[in-house]
């Protein structure tokens, strides 16, 4: 249930299960948007106001840790 | 936000796997295509060898059976004669299905028995211990092969196209929803059907190869695949080394359980 218009970009919320998470890099190095970083081992969100919910690194994470919903919805 | 835990059990987790293997992805797209296809959990049966892939079934909560090296087709096409009504899914590795099962391989593929098949082709025995399979390139190497290997390889989706498969398409981890289409399809599909995915293995065989981090080998199949109808405009020395992705098989040919429902009518009548 969005009121931006439709052309404006989605925005989304993207979640790190760390206890899973094995460093792979995979989901930071392939979002368009910089919105992960990695540190001290483990992906972190950094800029969470980046993310546009595309879900890349949800599907390519290999250790079910990410989860992305669309803000608003 | 799809919801993976409905379809796993999550007591087993995390994933024995190696930090940036891709058979998780791989495990995720296939949930996503049971999801998908409205299938019920005890109306799947997903049977496995011995390999890295082949502990799959150990994390989901379908009928699961993870059986001997080798051997997953031999089991998968039991449960497929018996018990026809069951979707039965097949996980396996380039090592588990076409050196040690590989006769296995062909035959199911030449019945035409309807099973659906994940290869996971990661070009190495990963679990075991790194040696080199059939699908593991030349010069590349392997703890059996350290000056590197210099034999010639296996096409795997070209040996099931060959054999009498229905179904074949080769995808890559680099493309999770592609691989999901194609996984939706296959299982769709009446007879045998595969899906060739590549999965990476950085551990056992892109360490030992200088292929570099999981996403430099993932973002190698972004680089060097080509769509199946581009490939046929391209001469065989601009293929060398590239991955050939897409639907390259879809074709209907008689069913061995359905021909074998045939006979059993035909003897029940006379
Ligand atoms: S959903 Fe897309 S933009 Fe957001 S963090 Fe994931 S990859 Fe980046
Ligand atoms: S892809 Fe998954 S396992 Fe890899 S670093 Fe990101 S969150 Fe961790
Ligand atoms: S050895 Fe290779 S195939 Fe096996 S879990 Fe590790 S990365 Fe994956």
């Amino acid at each position: 249930m969005s009121q931006e218009p439709a052309a404006k970009k989605k925005k989304g919320h993207v979640t790190v299960r760390e206890a899973w998470c094995k460093g792979c890099a995979i989901c930071v190095e392939f979002c368009p948007e910089q919105v992960l970083v990695m540190e001290r081992g483990k992906a972190t969100v950094a800029y969470p106001d980046r993310c546009t919910a595309c879900n890349l690194c949800e599907l390519r994470c290999p250790d079910f840790c990410i989860t992305v919903s669309v803000k608003g919805e | 936000m799809f919801n993976y835990d409905q379809y796993l059990r999550l007591d087993k987790f995390p994933l024995i796997w190696c930090s940036g293997c891709g058979d998780g992805i791989v495990l995720k797209s296939l949930l996503r295509a049971v999801h998908k296809l409205g299938l019920q959990k005890d109306q799947i049966c997903m049977v496995s060898g011995i390999g890295c892939s082949s502990r799959l079934p150990g994390y989901v909560d379908f009928n699961t059976l993870h059986t001997t090296h080798g051997r997953a087709l031999t089991f998968a096409t039991g449960i497929k004669m018996a018990r026809p009504e069951l979707t039965v899914l097949v996980i396996t590795g380039d090592g588990d299905a076409t050196a040690i099962g590989g006769n296995h391989y062909i035959h199911a593929a030449r019945r035409n028995i309807d099973l659906t098949v994940l290869l996971f082709n990661n070009h190495i025995y990963g679990m075991t211990g790194g040696q080199v399979s059939p699908t593991t390139a030349k010069g590349k190497k392997a703890s059996t092969a350290p000056y590197g290997s210099f034999e010639n390889t296996f096409n795997i989706s070209g040996l099931a196209q060959a054999a009498g498969a229905s179904f074949v398409a080769r995808s890559g981890v680099y493309n999770p929803v592609q691989l999901e289409n194609y996984i939706v399809k296959a299982i769709q599909k009446k007879g045998f059907s595969l899906v060739e995915i590549m999965s990476p293995c950085p551990t056992a065989y892109g360490r030992r190869n200088r292929e570099g981090t999981p996403v430099d080998m993932i973002a190698w199949q972004k680089e060097n695949s080509v769509p199946v109808a581009k490939a046929g405009q391209l001469t065989p020395e601009e293929l060398e080394g590239k991955l050939i992705t897409g639907i390259l098989v879809d074709i209907e040919r008689s069913e061995c359980r359905a021909e074998y429902q045939k006979l059993i009518d035909r003897l029940a009548q006379s």
